[in-house]
Order: structure tokens, then sequence, then C-alpha cells
């Protein structure tokens, strides 16, 4: 089996040290790091997603799969910056001012992170100036909010009408979820996108970057 | 610890098999069958040639009980052990021998063609919650006289799991039991790995007709697993109360037991039944009571008690769509019988009083079964104690969905179940179309005939079942059968 598709392998079943391994490996035969990210670790991923999508694997199994691909990307991040070559994407990610609920924002990063892109997580409690001025600092793509409570949702409207005012709107996509917000909610305050869960989230950002290429 | 759920005392059944006792030695059973009426008589029981009575005597009743085994093994067509009904194991039969079924894709209500039978063997292939196929229904486009050998044929061809069957005529026992020598190559490999359940059943109250006696007997002489499927209504051809019902389907299985064992002692035998409530406002038998339920549970207990396999129709439904009335009468027969430890419990798929089979409840039942088959799993500790390490894990980690105890445990201690079972959050399903439990469950029928995989009997076995079965037919006059043309 050739390296790339090894590399593919062993992330779809977990193995994280050994895609490190082999992702090291690669590196040293002079594999282009963007063609290891894209051929190997990426094309083991959406193997992951679809199984998941068709519930023939589960969670864990994507959690692994995640945790090999974070590993991997350690080793090829410095190499890919020093290539200028852009990584997936950038995602600030937390939950709201005064709603200290982070299990599901937790998985949407991890889950995020699995897919390739590059997570900021503030948290939880998190103020929306914050998220604002951190997505602009780290020239995110992407900003998600969670809210598990109604009460600490109207902080997802404000962060909508701040990116406004910042000129961030439509440069920055937004998106939003958790249990008591919808699909409505979401266009109701002018947030681009709602996700109804993990895998759903993941879906909506890669949806983000397709529009933009 | 296996949750068990009882209804009976020992004192109470003691009482009702001794009653039951009284009844054949005293009252007596009507045979239509001269052979058994005579070999009866060779074991000393008083009969009337006349008036085709018998009065049973304890003795031979003893020497029928003493004589019969506590467990049966099923074997499927590639002769890989699937059943053990024994103790408290439990596996799922889909309901047998409808007359009609509920169209998935029209909604109706229809006589079920060969095409619709192909379809159901096709798909019980894949639910792997029913253990075993029944000869579900009656497919109406070929001639009644062969009706009952060509689904059995029909089942073999298309389906590898153990079938729970039975003749309509005292001759067509005959073809049936050649299409299971033709797999299995000869007699004493069928009596080792036996292939099939026949379902024989008395007439109530407490008389056998000249058929189903002979079926029995005939089962017997080739060491055919034979269920005894008595029906007393309470109310009705039996006595009102739950205790009544049973006093009469002790002495009707009993009678049954005391046929097979005297033409063959140890034949394998399931001490089984499809006892039910009778509505006296509708005329009706419902098979989804409370009290029919409570009935098959507490007959359960006198089988176990006579240490024998047992057997009930009691996961099914009177509901004629796949509505919440067919899921809950369903599940809650579904619940008690496995709870009771019923070795054999037949319903899934069924409608109507066991007039109506459906694909989409058979779907829908398959996960019902699932769950009940972990229910009575029970709780056990895995690797559970001491309780500190996973707990300091879970403090760490924030969460445990990668941990070791969660992989190494996961699959075994919760079940999963398929598609039809609806556990999205709402947006996601509304997102996937809003569907209802119908919907997936055609969808699932769909998926489940796609992916279907023809038996891997070799051809010569096919080839000379299909020259058994066409001879049949030709009998009747049918020189082709429907399922060439599919």
């Amino acid at each position: 089996m050739e390296l790339l598709s090894q590399i593919s392998f062993n992330l779809q079943n977990g193995f994280d040290e050994t895609v490190i391994d082999l992702t090291k490996e690669a590196v040293e035969k002079r594999i282009p790091p963007d063609e290891i990210m894209n051929n190997g670790l990426i094309a083991g991923m959406n193997v992951v997603g679809e199984k998941f999508k068709n519930h023939e694997i589960f969670l864990p199994d994507v959690l692994l799969a995640a945790r090999a691909m974070n590993g991997a990307m350690e080793v090829l991040k410095p190499l890919l910056i020093k290539d200028g070559i852009p990584i997936k994407g950038k995602v600030v990610i937390g939950s709201v001012k005064d709603d200290l609920h982070d299990i599901g924002k937790n998985l949407v990063a991890i889950l995020l992170k699995g897919a390739g892109f590059e997570v900021i997580d503030l948290g939880n409690d998190v103020p929306a100036e914050q998220f604002i001025s951190v997505a602009i600092e780290e020239n995110a793509h992407v900003i998600g909010m969670s809210a598990l409570l109604t009460t600490t949702m109207p902080v997802m409207k404000k962060v909508v009408d701040m990116a406004k005012d910042e000129g961030l709107y439509g440069k920055i996509k937004i998106m939003v979820g958790g249990a008591p917000v919808s699909k409505p909610f979401a266009e109701e305050i002018g947030a681009d996108a709602y996700s109804y869960d993990g895998a759903n989230a993941v879906e909506t950002v890669e949806s983000f970057f397709r529009e933009d290429s | 610890m296996r949750p068990v759920f009882r209804l009976l005392s020992n004192e109470l059944i003691e009482r009702i098999v001794s009653e039951a006792r009284d009844i054949l030695c005293n009252l007596g059973v009507e045979i239509h069958n001269d052979g058994i009426l005579s070999m009866l008589s060779d074991h000393g029981a008083k009969v009337d040639f006349g008036k085709k009575h018998v009065l049973f005597t304890a003795d031979i009743i003893d020497k029928a009980l003493e004589a019969a085994q506590d467990s049966v093994e099923l074997y499927d067509v590639m002769g890989t052990l699937t059943h053990e009904l024994r103790d408290h194991n439990v596996y799922f039969t889909p309901g047998s021998a409808a007359i009609n079924i509920l169209d998935p894709w029209s909604g109706q209500i229809r006589k079920p063609s060969t095409a619709d039978y192909v379809e159901y063997a096709k798909l019980m292939s894949g639910l792997d919650n029913i253990a075993s196929q029944s000869t579900a229904f009656i497919p109406a486009d070929v001639p009644e006289k062969i009706s009952d050998s060509y689904r059995l044929f029909l089942s073999l061809m298309y389906c590898e799991k153990p079938v729970v069957t039975g003749a309509f005529t005292i001759d067509a026992f005959n073809v049936m039991k050649d299409l299971q020598l033709a797999i299995r190559g000869s007699a004493d490999a069928l009596r080792k790995k036996p292939l099939t359940i026949f379902s024989c059943c008395p007439t109530s109250p407490l008389k056998w007709s000249d058929v189903t006696s002979q079926n029995l007997v005939d089962c017997a002489r080739h060491f055919i697993p034979v269920e005894y499927i008595s029906m007393p209504l309470s109310g009705f051809m039996a006595p009102v109360t739950l205790v009544g019902s049973l006093v009469q389907h002790t002495a009707e299985t009993l009678s049954g037991v005391v046929l097979s064992q005297l033409t063959q002692p140890g034949t394998p035998i399931i001490y089984g039944g499809s006892p039910a409530a009778f509505d006296v406002r509708y005329e009706t038998t419902p098979m989804g009571a409370v009290e029919t339920q409570m009935i098959d549970c507490a007959c359960n207990e006198i089988g176990k008690y006579l240490n024998l396999p047992t057997q009930a129709y009691i996961a099914l439904s009177d509901a004629k769509k796949l509505d919440a009335q067919a899921g809950l009468e369903t599940s809650m027969g579904a619940t008690l019988a496995a709870l009771s430890g019923i070795n054999s419990i037949s319903g899934p798929g069924m409608l109507d009083f066991e007039s109506c089979q459906s694909l989409e409840k058979l779907v829908v039942d398959n996960e019902i079964c699932g769950m009940t088959l972990r229910l009575i799993r029970g709780v056990e500790p895995k690797e559970d104690f001491p309780a500190m390490p996973i707990f300091e894990e879970l403090l760490k980690e924030k969460h445990l969905l990668i941990a070791n105890h969660t992989r190494k445990y996961l699959h075994d201690e919760h079940y999963f179940p398929g598609a039809v079972i609806d556990r999205a959050n709402s947006s996601r399903w509304k997102e996937e179309g809003s569907l209802t439990i119908g919907d997936r469950a055609k969808m699932e029928i769909k998926r489940l005939l796609e992916t279907w995989e023809p038996t891997e009997l070799p051809d010569d076995v096919l080839a000379e079942m299909t020259v058994l079965m066409n001879k049949e037919a030709a009998k009747f006059g049918m020189n082709s059968l429907p399922h060439e043309n599919l």
C-alpha cells in the first residue's frame, strides 16, 4: 500500500501513533506537506465522515480519527507555514457570555480540528467583544457560537450586530448552535448558518469554503 | 442477573397440572385418527373408536413426560447451530401463516403472491434480531394443496435461517420432509441437525383433527421438532378466568406431548400455544390483549415446570396498520415474553389477529426484538469497580468518548437500533425530511432487499429441491411455479 493510503487507512482506524510515524516518514521522503495533508489525512477523514453519517461507525471512532489527525497536523503545520500553504481554515469558537455549558461546543471543536481546520477555542462565558476582537486578530474565517440557555441567546445577535459594525459581515461567516437554537433563530438574527450537531457543524464550515472557492 | 418475570407460584402450577391431568384421564380427548387411537389403546388408554374418544391414564402421561427432552436445537440451512431452545434462552420468529399482507407501497391489505413471499424471505435474511424465519403467509397464486410446501420451499431457497412451519394436509408433510432431507443429505443428518419446527394445533376444546394429529405423528417418526399450538379462548371456548384457560391449555398440550412421545420417545417437542382472551364486544381474539399475554407467560411457566422448551404467539398486534397500537401491543408482548423466558417467541410482523403479515412491521419489530434481547442481558458490572479511576479520567479528559473502557464496552452495553428508530434531534429530523416510522421502514425494506445475498447452498441441492417441488406442483396441475418468472 502506498504511504499516503497507509496514512488514510490508519487514520480511519484511529491508530494515532502509526499515523504520526507515517506522516514523519512521508515528510522524510520529501512528499510535499500539502499532499500529505490532502491525500492522506483529509482523504481519510472524508471516509470517516461519510461512514459516521451512514451510522457505519460512531462518535468515538470519529474522535479517535480526529486525534490521529491532530497529531499528524502538529508535524505538518510548521512545514505548511514555511511553504506558505494556507491551513484549511480558521474558526473562532466559544459558548456565549453567561453560558457555562460547553459539552456541545467542545464536541464541535474536536470535530472541526479533526477535519483539518484550525480552531481557536475561547471556552465558555465568552463576551461578544472577545469573539470579534479575536476573530480580527487571528484573521479567522468563521465565528462559531454555542448556547444552551435561552437567556444567553441574545449574545449571539450582539456578535452579529458587532460584526456588521466592524465591517466584517460577509467576510467572516457566523454560525450558531446549541439545544434551544434553531434555523429560524439563526435567520432572524442574521447569522450565516445554524448547525444541529457536531458533524453537521463540520459540514457547514466545509460548505462556507466551497462557496468561497 | 438475568431478569425474570413470574406470574404463577409452584403450588398454583402443580394444581393446574393436576387438574389438567384429571381432565385428560376422566373427560378425555377427541382424536379423529384411528391409527393414533389404536396406538393409545395399545398403551393402555381407554378408547371408544366409534366416538373417536380416548381417556388417558396417569401412566402414559408420566411416561411421555419422562421421555420428552428438555431442549431442542435448530440449525440453519447451512448446518450452523442457531437455536438452543431451553432454560431462559429467547429467540424471536415472525408470526406465521397469515392469509393477507399489508402492501407496504399501497397501504392496502391484500392477498399475498409468490413475489411477496420471496421479498419476505429475502428481508428475513437481513433482520438480525429475528433468529428464525417462519412460513409467514400463504401465497395465493398457487393451488391451496401446495401452498404449505411451496412457502417452505421458497423460504429454504431464499433465506438460510431455520423455519417455523406447518403442513395443511397429511400428504404435504412428505414433500416438506423431503425438502429438508435434500438439504441435510440423510434422515440421520436431519435428526442430528433439525431445520424446521412444525406447528401442530389441537382444536379447542380437547380435540385433535385427523390432519394435525397425523402431522404430529409423522414429525415424531422423523424427529422433526413440533410445537403444540393450543388455542383456548377465555370466556368462549375456555373458562373466562386465566387459571381456567391455563388448565385447558395444559390438558390440550399434554395430550400432544403424549401423542408425540408414545410415537417416538425422545422426539423433540416444544410446549407452545396461542391462547387468547375473547373480546365479547367485538367477537374477536385479541392477541395484543394483556390477558392474552399473561396466559402466554403463564403457559411458559407451566412448560418450564414440566422441563420442556416453550413457545408462544405473543409479540404481535391486532392493529390493521403500522400504527401506535401495533407498536405498543408488540412491544409489551415481546418484553413480557422475553422476561418470562419463552424460548421461541412468535409474532413479529403480524397484525389483525394473526391474519396479516407486514414487511414494514417486521422491520420495526426487529428493533423491538433487539431492545428486548438487550433488556434480558440485564445489568452487570463491567470493570466498573473500583469506580475511582474512570471518574478521575472523566474529570481530567472532560469526556469519556474515547476512553478504553468506553471502547471496550460500548457495543456490548448499548444496543444501537437501525435507521427505523428515530434518535435524531428535531432539527436534524426536519432536515432529513420529517420522516415517519413508516417512511423509514419502507426505506429499510428497500435497503435490505438491495443488499440481500443468495444462499450458499450448492447448486445440486437447489436442483434437487426444485425437482421435488416441481413434482409436487405437477400433481395439482401446475407445470411451472411463479418464482421461476421473478
